[in-house]
C-alpha cells in the first residue's frame, strides 16, 4: 500500500493507504476529522469541501494520495486557537445555516472564492458558491455573510 | 429592566459547534468492533426472485455475514403504515427487505456486514440475484384501467375517498363561468443535505440505535412494534441530523434491518446512504394529478369547487403515504367563500419508489391548485387576479370562520398582508412595465404571479387525528427542570434538525422564569432524555412543543411560588413574579427563582408538602390547528425565444402570529420560498417506461443553487393565532406552500397573451421553449 505524508489542520500524519481511497474518507475514518461531512458522491453539493495547498477541493473527488505532501486545512483547523475565522463568525451574525451540514463546505468555498476577488458582487458571490448546495436557508443569508465575512477579513489585513 | 427575549432575534446557540465541525451526524459517530452495512438493491421496477446466493459475498476476506431477504424473513416484519385512511384501504405486505418480489429500483434484496467500508462495498458485487421481470407500472392513468399489469395481487387502487360539502351539482348548474384544468404535481426528492445514516448497537440485552431522523420518539415505538424488542429496552437517538423536510419522517427499511443485523451479529453495525442510493430510497414527495373544475358568477364569484386527484402511492405504503394527499383536502378551498366543495382522491399503486411526506406535505398541491385556478378565474372573468381574489376571500371582521370544508380558522387579515405585498412589489408599476412589454412586443415578457395562501398547520389536535383515522395524538411534551445553581435545563420531545429549537426555546424559557437567557440549555432527540415526544414535522414544534415548555415553566414558577411564599413569610397570594423574582407586594422583600433553586437542592428548610425540586412536565395538545396565511407576489422575465425563466423579484408578506425570533422565521421562510422556487422551475424525479429512476444525482436532480435564486424582499403582518397562548403560528411550510403557485401564475401571466393558459412543472427552458412552439406553429 501507499505510503502517504500529509498535513492536515497543522499536524502531519504517516498513513498507509489504499490507492482508491478518498481524501474525505482518509480524513474522517482514519484521522477522525469528522467536521468534513460527506453529501453526494457526484462531486455536486460541496459539502465536503477542504482546502489542499491553499485552494478549495471537493475531498470527495480527491484521492488521498494526491494529497501526499499537502497541506490540508478543514473547517476545524480554520479559526486561531479557540476563535472563529472572520468567515465563521460571519455566517453566525447572519444565520447563514439552519441544520449545518452543508456549512463547512459553504465556508471554505466562500473564502476560497475571495481569494480571486476580495470584494465579491452578489452575482461574483452567487457564481462562486454555485458548486456548493443548501437546502435550507434559500442562500439570502449565505450571500450576505459571505459579503460580511469578505469586509472583516479585508479589514483584518489592512489593520497592521 | 429586562428584555423581553420573546420577539429578540437572537443569534442561535447551535451555530458555534456547526460552523467549527464539532458535530455528531451519526455518520461520525463509532463504536468499538462497528462493522459497515451495505445492501444490494434491484436494478428491476418489478420482479420475482427466483434465487439468491451471498455465498460468495461470505467467502471474501473482511466480510463478516451476508443475508438475502430469505434469511431474514422470519424475523424482519413489515414496515408500518400508520394511516388507514379508509375503511377498504388495502395495506400491503412490506418486508423491509424483498424476499419474493421486487417492486421498485433500489428496493433492497440482500446485504453485506463487512469490516470497513469499501469492503462492504465491493462485497456487493458477489453475490448473485436471479429476478424473472414482471411488468413495471409505471404511469397512474394506466395503471387503474383493467388490463393494466398489477404490482400488488389485490390491484393498483389503494384507496378512494370523497368528501362532499354543500350542494355541488347546484353550484355547476346553469354557472355563468366553468374553468376546467388538470394540473400534474410532479414527483420530487426532498434531498436533505445529510444523506441517512444508522448506527446500531446492542449489550446482548438492550438497543441503541443512532438515526439521522426527525422522529426518534415515534421511531422508538414503531421498531419495538416492528422487530419485538421490547420498548423499554430501545433507546432512540437522533443525534445532530442533517435536514429533513419530511424524508426523514419515516420508519425505514433499513432502521429496521440494521437493527436487526446488530441483533443477529452482537456487535455495532453502521450504514451511510450514498446520495445515489438515497435518490432511489428516501421516500419521494408529491406525484399528483389533479383534475379541477371550479364554477363562478360573471363577476368572479366562486359558487363551487370540484377537486378530483389521482395521487401516486409508489409500491407501498409507508408511514404516512395514504394520508399525505389527504393533507390537502381541508386546504383546497383555501381563503375562499364558496357554497360548495367536493374533494375526490384515489391513491393508486405502482412500481416507484414510495410517496410520503415533503415539505408542505398535501398543502403546497392544494395550495397549487386553488391559487392557478383563481388566476384561471380571474382570466376568464377578465378581472385583475388580486381583485378576483378579494372578491372571494374571508374578510377580516368574518374571522372565526367556519369554512366550507368544516375548519375553523380563527384568525387572519388577508387585506393586510396582500396591501402590504402589493406595495412592497411596486405591483402597479410592474403591471405598467409588463403592458409596455408586451406593447412593443419584447421578446422577454414580463409575468406577474400571486399567491394568497394559508395552510393548516402545528399537527394536531389529537381529536382530530382521531377523526382522520391517524394512528398517534399531535400533543407535545416538555420538561423543565431548574439545577442546584439557577440553571434550567428543558427537555422537548421536538427533535430538532436545523430549525434552532434550542435558541427559540430559551428565549420562551428565558421570559417566562426571568432568567437570562444564557443560563437555558434544551435537551432533546433521545429517547433516554426527552422520555416523551411526538418529534418535529408539520411545522408543529412551536405551535404545540414551545407551547408545552411554556406551560412546563408556569408549573415551575407555582412550585417556586409556594416557597417564596414560606421563604419570604408571606401568603402566596401577597407575592407578584417579575423579572425572575418572587417580591413581596409593596416591599422590598424579594427571593429570585434561581436563590430559590438552590434552596430545594439544599432542603434545608422546606415548608411541609413542598418537595426539594423546582421542575415539572407539561404537555399541550392543541385544541385547533394554526393557520399561517399571507400573500407572495412573484415577477418573471421570460425570454420567449430560449424559454428561459428568470426571476426578478419575489416578495413574501406572512402572517405567522406572534414571533418568538425573527432571525429564524426569516430563515425558515427563505428556505421555504426557495424549495417551493425548486418544484416550480427546476426538479422532477424522472422514471423511464421500464420503472427506472433516471435522476440518480444530483447531477440530473437539479437543486437550485446561489446562482439560481434571487434575494426575497420579506415582511410581516401580525395576527395572533387564540389557539395557543404564545399566539404563534407554524411557519415550516408556510414558504414551500405559498412559491410554487407564485411562481407558475407568473410564467402563465408572462405567457398568456400568446394563447398559454398552463405550463408542466418544472418549467424548465425546454418546456416553455416547446410551449411557445406549440403556440405558434
Amino acid at each position: 500500500m501507499p505510503r502517504i505524508t500529509v498535513t492536515v489542520d497543522g499536524i502531519t500524519y504517516e498513513e498507509e493507504v489504499e490507492p482508491r481511497l478518498l481524501l474525505v474518507h482518509l480524513l474522517r475514518e482514519r484521522l477522525g476529522k469528522t467536521g468534513t461531512p460527506v453529501g453526494c458522491d457526484t462531486s455536486n453539493c460541496g459539502a465536503c469541501t477542504v482546502m489542499l495547498d491553499g485552494k478549495s477541493v471537493k475531498s470527495c473527488s480527491v484521492l488521498a494520495v494526491q494529497a501526499d505532501g499537502g497541506d490540508v486545512v478543514t473547517i476545524e483547523g480554520l479559526g486561531a486557537a479557540g476563535e472563529m475565522h472572520p468567515m465563521q463568525r460571519a455566517f453566525h451574525e447572519e444565520h447563514a445555516l439552519q441544520c449545518g451540514y452543508c456549512t463547512p463546505g459553504m465556508v471554505m468555498a466562500a473564502i476560497d472564492l475571495l481569494r480571486e476577488d476580495p470584494e465579491p458582487s452578489e452575482e461574483t458571490i452567487r457564481q462562486g458558491l454555485e458548486g456548493n448546495l443548501c437546502r435550507c436557508t434559500g442562500y439570502c443569508n449565505i450571500v450576505r455573510a459571505v459579503r460580511k465575512g469578505a469586509q472583516e477579513m479585508g479589514q483584518a489585513v489592512s489593520t497592521p | 429592566m429586562t428584555v423581553q427575549e420573546v420577539g429578540r432575534p437572537r443569534k442561535r446557540k447551535e451555530d458555534a459547534r456547526l460552523l467549527t465541525g464539532r458535530t455528531q451526524w451519526t455518520d461520525n459517530l463509532s463504536r468499538p468492533g462497528m462493522l459497515y452495512v451495505t445492501f444490494l438493491r434491484s436494478p428491476m421496477a418489478h420482479a420475482r426472485i427466483t434465487g439468491v446466493d451471498v455465498s460468495g459475498a461470505r467467502a471474501l476476506p473482511g466480510v463478516v455475514a451476508a443475508f438475502s431477504g430469505q434469511d431474514l424473513a422470519a424475523e424482519q416484519g413489515s414496515l408500518p403504515c400508520a394511516w388507514p385512511v379508509t375503511e377498504d384501504i388495502v395495506i400491503p405486505d412490506h418486508p423491509p427487505m424483498a424476499v419474493s418480489e421486487v417492486r421498485y429500483v433500489g428496493e433492497a434484496v440482500a446485504c453485506v456486514i463487512a469490516v470497513d467500508r469499501y469492503r462492504a462495498a465491493d462485497a456487493l458485487e458477489a453475490i448473485e440475484v436471479d429476478y424473472e421481470p414482471l411488468p413495471a407500472v409505471v404511469d397512474m392513468t394506466e395503471a387503474l384501467s383493467p388490463d393494466s399489469p398489477k404490482v400488488h395481487e389485490t390491484g393498483n387502487k389503494a384507496y378512494e375517498m370523497t368528501a362532499d360539502f354543500g350542494d355541488i351539482e347546484a353550484a355547476f348548474r346553469d354557472a355563468p363561468v366553468v374553468v376546467d384544468r388538470t394540473f400534474v404535481q410532479q414527483r420530487l426528492i426532498p434531498t436533505a443535505m445529510e444523506p441517512r445514516a444508522i448506527l446500531a448497537d446492542t449489550d446482548g440485552e438492550s438497543f441503541t440505535l443512532w438515526s439521522s431522523t426527525q422522529i426518534p420518539h415515534v421511531l422508538r415505538v414503531m421498531l419495538a412494534v416492528v422487530t419485538g424488542i421490547p420498548e423499554h429496552k430501545l433507546r432512540v437517538i437522533a443525534p445532530d441530523v442533517g435536514g429533513g423536510f419530511g424524508s426523514k419522517l419515516q420508519v425505514t427499511a433499513e432502521e429496521v434491518l440494521c437493527l436487526l443485523l446488530a441483533r443477529k451479529l452482537g456487535r455495532p453495525v453502521k450504514w451511510t446512504e450514498s446520495r445515489s442510493e438515497g435518490n432511489l430510497t428516501v421516500h419521494h414527495g408529491r406525484d399528483q394529478i389533479q383534475h379541477v373544475r371550479l364554477a363562478a358568477e360573471a363577476d368572479g364569484r366562486i359558487r363551487g369547487l370540484q377537486v378530483s386527484l389521482l395521487a401516486d402511492m409508489g409500491a407501498y405504503l409507508m408511514l404516512l403515504t395514504p394520508g399525505i394527499p389527504l393533507l390537502g383536502a381541508s386546504m383546497c378551498n383555501a381563503i375562499y367563500k364558496m357554497d360548495a366543495y367536493q374533494f375526490n382522491c384515489t391513491g393508486v399503486f405502482t412500481t416507484k419508489m414510495p410517496t410520503d411526506a415533503y415539505r408542505g406535505a398535501g398543502r403546497p398541491e392544494a395550495t397549487f391548485l386553488i391559487e392557478r385556478m383563481m388566476d384561471e378565474l380571474a382570466a376568464a372573468v377578465n378581472v385583475d387576479p388580486v381583485e378576483v381574489r378579494r372578491r372571494n376571500w374571508i374578510k377580516h371582521e368574518e374571522f372565526p370562520y367556519a369554512t366550507i370544508s368544516g375548519l375553523t380558522y380563527d384568525s387572519g387579515n388577508y387585506e393586510a398582508a396582500t396591501d402590504r405585498a402589493l406595495s412592497l412589489f411596486g405591483y402597479d408599476k410592474l403591471r405598467a412595465e409588463q403592458a409596455d412589454r408586451r406593447d412593443r412586443g419584447d421578446p422577454v415578457q414580463l409575468g406577474i404571479g400571486v399567491s394568497t395562501y394559508t395552510e393548516m398547520c402545528g399537527l394536531a389536535p389529537s381529536r382530530w387525528l382521531a377523526d382522520a383515522n391517524f394512528g398517534a395524538g399531535g400533543w407535545e411534551h416538555g420538561s423543565v427542570r431548574m439545577l442546584p445553581t439557577g440553571k434550567v435545563e428543558v427537555i422537548t420531545g421536538t427533535s430538532p434538525h436545523g430549525q434552532g429549537h434550542v435558541t427559540s426555546w430559551s428565549q420562551i424559557v428565558a421570559d417566562a422564569l426571568g432568567v437570562p437567557f444564557e443560563d437555558v440549555t434544551v435537551l432533546h432527540g433521545d429517547t433516554a432524555i426527552a422520555h416523551k415526544g411526538m418529534d418535529t414535522y408539520g411545522s408543529r414544534s412551536l405551535v404545540v412543543g414551545g407551547v408545552a415548555v411554556l406551560k412546563a415553566c408556569e408549573k415551575v414558577k407555582e412550585k417556586a411560588r409556594k416557597l417564596a411564599a414560606y421563604v419570604l413569610e408571606c401568603s402566596p397570594d401577597d407575592l407578584e413574579f417579575e423579572a425572575g423574582a418572587f417580591k413581596v407586594r409593596g416591599t422590598d422583600s424579594s427571593k429570585t427563582i434561581q436563590e430559590l433553586a438552590y434552596a430545594t437542592f439544599t432542603a434545608h428548610d422546606l415548608p411541609e408538602g413542598v418537595e426539594p425540586s423546582l421542575d415539572s412536565d407539561a404537555t399541550f395538545d392543541p385544541d385547533n390547528y394554526s393557520f399561517p396565511h399571507g400573500t407572495h407576489l412573484c415577477a418573471v422575465e421570460v425570454d420567449t425565444e430560449t424559454g428561459m425563466v428568470k426571476l426578478r423579484s419575489y416578495v413574501a408578506v406572512d402572517d405567522i402570529g406572534k414571533v418568538v425570533n425573527p432571525l429564524i422565521v426569516e430563515g425558515q421562510v427563505h428556505g421555504g420560498i426557495a424549495q417551493g422556487i425548486a418544484q416550480a422551475l427546476f426538479e422532477e424525479a424522472t422514471y423511464d417506461a421500464e420503472g427506472n429512476l433516471l435522476t440518480t444525482t444530483m447531477a440530473d436532480y437539479l437543486l437550485p443553487s446561489a446562482a439560481d435564486l434571487p434575494m426575497f424582499t420579506l415582511d410581516r403582518t401580525e395576527t395572533p393565532a387564540t389557539s395557543n397562548p404564545l399566539g404563534a403560528k407554524g411557519v415550516g411550510e408556510a414558504g414551500t406552500i405559498a412559491s410554487t403557485p407564485a411562481v407558475v401564475n407568473a410564467i402563465v401571466d408572462a405567457l398568456r397573451p400568446y394563447g398559454i393558459e398552463d405550463l408542466r412543472m418544472p418549467c424548465t427552458p425546454e418546456r416553455v421553449w416547446r410551449a411557445l412552439e406549440g403556440v405558434r406553429r
